[in-house]
Parts: structure tokens; sequence; C-alpha cells
């Protein structure tokens, strides 16, 4: 790995150098690094880019490493992970992805698409987080899609966090709930600039007893726009709620468009949106404890994108 | 310390808030601001915050001309300022609040001291996050505790008890009868509780915009309390609309 892939690897997975158990490192399109473990097998795909990761049952809280990371302009990735999680299986999905443009002028680009199968009871925690740097002049873009399917009684929770630097992001999240099935969806954004993202959610919740809790908190500054886009379906008796929490400020756009549907009377499904710039009060109260307007202000989306 | 010269403040030049208010507050004292809602209380307080500006007349803190300093020069000369109803946040949780207060982060236990103070389990609300999910008496008693945490100069605080239950109300008052007498620092409170007004050194009443008594409380609370004309005196009224409810 260059500096620039181990500067990206450290931002995206919080490590310093490969970690022990199981892992998988993309660098500019191909597997640079690689480790199974005696519960977590990886292997190539051998139709397209990318890989399976297999998850024994009944494997113990194991974390996973797969981090993407592209270190120079001009490069488009596209790759394919599969997970297939056994049942009762407990593991945490350390992903994300890092591109820089260096100081080229040329963009670079990763297309990530990660499908998820859930097994019965099992357990997945997948914490993503998109980095952007360089200093070049060409975009920054990601556009993730995450497709999760999930039998009876397992629970998912993801966490996705992007803070600025990623000049166009277009983000899919697509499940499908069984019975007692739960997920549960953080996603954390900020853009600036003329950044543009796009965030798509499609839950459908098909067993009985499923939950889906998706909570987006945002911030959009300068001239950025986002867009929110949730359509959660309950077909049985389940429990859908999807919130979408946004600050805008300077010249900042975000629209949020909620779509519930209930086919079943036992459906409860609710969405809640809040868009706003910071409340004047917030400051006030800040800064009557001593911070500066700017520290208040920095303080306050701190605090909302924790 | 704290001097206020002829200060007024009025919207949109018409309505008068606040009219010619002359108010020397010496060190060390613990003084209660009273009277009927909509008599300038509030303002007065946010007047020497800094979050609202006067509009005529000046302010002196410490012997130096605040009068156009902000919020946050303010804070910094020793002012602190309990709002009435205190500000939510997402994310900021009770010992963030605390550290920000204290000027430098605090670890979990010295933090907790705050909040122990102020009568609330500090494990079950040292990383509770000051959102919507407290309830008015749990967020109005962090909110104290950040004010005991600055520990400044002179601290305001408008209507602490408000949305504060009896049993806390009870320590509330050894709150401050604890902070009069643990420093040199000053106190207001915008009060319309007996109890309250009791423990001051000094009480100021306001109708109108204008401070219509002020001194000791054995000289004012007695005439506070046994108005001759309750039905025509705004303060009793105030106090008897507030029994109706």
């Amino acid at each position: 790995m260059n500096d620039i892939t181990k500067a990206l690897m450290k931002q995206v997975t919080g490590l310093d150098e490969l970690p022990e158990g199981a892992y998988n490192v993309r660098e500019d399109s191909k597997s640079v690094a690689r480790q199974s473990s005696e519960n977590i097998d990886i292997v190539s795909k051998t139709d397209k880019s990318g890989i399976d990761i297999i998850v024994k049952p009944n494997t113990p809280s194991e974390y996973v490493y797969i981090p993407a990371l592209v270190s120079c302009g001009g490069i488009t990735d596209l790759v394919y992970n599969d997970f297939f999680i056994g049942e009762n299986a407990d593991v945490t999905v350390v992903a994300g992805c890092g591109v820089s443009t260096g100081d080229s002028c040329d963009g670079s680009e990763h297309n990530g698409i990660h499908r998820f199968f859930l097994g019965k009871n099992s357990r997945v925690k997948y914490v993503e987080k998109h980095i952007g740097v360089g200093e070049g002049t060409g975009k920054r873009v990601i556009n993730p899609e995450t497709v999760v399917e999930q039998e009876e009684g397992s629970f998912m929770l993801m966490e996705t966090t992007q803070i600025k630097g990623v000049d166009s992001t277009e983000r899919i999240t697509k499940a499908i709930l069984k019975e007692n099935a739960t997920l549960v969806i953080k996603e954390k954004l900020m853009t600036h600039g003329q950044q543009t993202a796009v965030s798509k959610f499609e839950v459908d919740m098909n067993g009985k007893d499923s939950s889906v809790n998706l909570i987006s908190r945002s911030v959009a500054r300068e001239h950025s726009k986002q867009t929110f886009i949730s359509k959660i379906t309950g077909n049985t008796q389940c429990m859908g709620h999807s919130e979408c929490d946004a600050i805008i400020m300077d010249h900042g756009v975000v629209s949020a468009i909620p779509q519930i549907t209930a086919n079943s009377v036992e459906a409860t499904l609710i969405h809640e949106a809040a868009i706003g710039k910071i409340a004047g009060d917030q400051m006030i109260k800040l800064m009557t404890l001593g911070l500066t307007e700017g520290e208040a202000e920095a303080k306050i989306i701190e605090g909302f994108l924790n | 310390m704290l001097v206020l010269e002829k200060v007024s403040f009025a919207i949109d030049s018409e309505k008068e808030i606040l009219k010619d208010i002359n108010l020397t507050i010496d060190s060390g004292k613990l003084i209660a601001i009273t009277g009927p809602n909509g008599g300038g209380k509030s303002t007065l307080a946010r007047i020497i915050a800094g979050v609202v500006k006067p509009t005529k007349g000046k302010i002196f803190f410490k012997g130096k001309d605040i009068t156009v300093l902000g919020i946050t020069e303010r804070a910094k000369m020793g002012i602190s300022f309990g709002f009435q109803q205190p500000v939510r946040f997402k994310g900021i949780t009770a010992h963030d609040l605390i550290n920000i207060a204290a000027g430098k982060p605090l670890t979990t236990h010295d933090a907790s001291y705050y909040l122990s103070e102020v009568g609330l389990c500090a494990k079950d609300y040292i990383h509770r996050e000051m959102n919507d999910k407290l309830s008015g008496g749990e967020i109005k008693r962090i909110e104290i505790a950040t004010i005991i945490a600055r520990n400044t100069t002179l601290s305001i605080f408008d209507e602490p008890e408000a949305g504060i239950d009896l049993w806390s109300f009870n320590h509330l008052i050894d709150v401050f009868k604890k902070m009069h007498s643990g420093k040199e620092g000053s106190i207001i409170i915008i009060s319309h509780q007996e109890r309250i007004l009791e423990v001051a050194d000094e009480i100021i009443a306001m109708v109108n915009g204008e401070i219509v008594q002020q001194g000791s409380k054995e000289l004012v609370l007695p005439e506070l309390l046994n108005c001759s004309d309750p039905k025509s005196c705004l303060y009793c009224k105030d106090i008897l609309e507030g029994e109706e409810s």
C-alpha cells in the first residue's frame, strides 16, 4: 500500500496496520491484502470483480474489515461484495471507501454494490465511512448500493458516515425483512461546496413483527444539495419509523421525500422530517457559556452529527 | 460590580419594555427580581447577559462599560445566564455542556459533581443528550448545574423554579444558599416564589418596565405580600391569577 492508501485506510477503518482476523483491502480496483479466519471465509468472485464473505453459523462476535481505497485520479472502480451470514452468527463489518484524486484533474470514482443475506437470528453491525481527499480538481464520486435480505429474527445495524470530501454520491439501500427481523439504519452526512448527495431507502417489511428504524442526520453547507428519499412498506403487523433531521447553512438545500405505505391494518408506520437552520437559541445558549459564534456553530454541528 | 444607568428598551420605538432603569448590584449579593408577567424582568436579565441590547442607557460590569459588548465577551468577563426555558440540543450530552461551561474537559467524576449539586443522580444523566427526551424539570436542573460549573462573578437565573417539582424546589433553595455563601460573586434570581424572595439579600419589584420597589427583604417583602389593595395591584393580581389557574 502506498502512503495515500495507508492514510485513507486509517480514516476509513481506524486501523494503522492490517488487523488480526478476516480482512480484504481493495486498492485501485484490486485486492491487495486478504486474510480469512476460522469462521469467516473471503473468496474472490469468478464472474465479476468482488468478493464473497461467508460467515459460519454460530460465529461469536467477530470483526471483518473490507475497505476499498482509490488512491489516484482517473480510476473508476466497480465492485460486488456479497455477505452470507450464517444462522446465529454475530459479526461486525467495517467497510467504507476512501477516494483520493491526488493532485490530478481526473476524477476518481468508486461504485460498491453490497448484498447481505442474514441467516436466522444472526446479527450484523455494518460500519461504513466515506472519505474523499486530494488537492486535484477531479471529482470524487462514491455510489454505494446496499441490498439486505433478513431471515427470521435477524438484526442489522447500519452506521454510515460521509463528512465532506465527496463531490457526488448516490446511495441506494434496499431491504426485505422477514418475521421478527429488525433493521436499524443511522446515516450521517455533511456536504459542502457544490457537492450533491442523494440517499434512497426502500424497505419492505414482509414478516410479522419485523421493524425498521431509519435515522438520517445531515448538514448541507455552502451551495451543496441533498435529497433524502425513504420508502417504507408494511405488508403485515410491523413497525416502521423514519426520521430525517437536517441542518441547512449558507445556500444549502435539502429535500426530504417520504413514502410510507401500509398494506395491512396492523402496520404502524411513522415518518418525521425536520429541516432548518441552527436554532438561534442554541447559539445564544452556548455563547452565554463563553463560546464564540463560530465555536458554538461547530459544537452544535459536531453534536448533531455525533 | 454591576451598574445600569438609565437603561431603556423599546420595540419599534413604541412599546417601552424597560424605562430608565437605574440599578447597582454590589459584590456578594443575592438579589431577587419579582413582579407581574410582562413587567420587564426577563428583558432586564437578557440585557445584562447581552442577548438583547438596550435602546438607551449604559451598562457597567466590574467598572467597564459593556453596553456594546456581545454575549460571548460578557460571558468571558464573568456573566452567566440561566434560561427560563432551557435550550435543547441533539447529540450534545449533559457532560458536553458542563465541559463547555467549565471551559475545560472534565472527567466524568468531576462533571458528575455539578449534577449531584442540583439533585440529579449523576450516573443516570451525565451521558444523556440534552434533547426533548428530558423532562422540563430535568433539563432545568442541568441548566442550573452549568451555571454552577461556570462559577462566575455574576450569575443570573430567569425563573429557575419554573418546571421544577416541589421536592426539587426545596433542594433548589439550598443550591442558591450554597452558591451565595461560597463566593464573592453576586446572584440575580428572577422569581415569583416567596421562598426564593426570603433568601435574597435584596428584592427588586418591577412593574410595567420600571423598578417600583427596591430594598432589603425585611423592608420590601412584607409590603409585597401584605398589599392593602391586592385587586388593583398588578403584582398581587398576577399572584391571584396564578392561584386561580
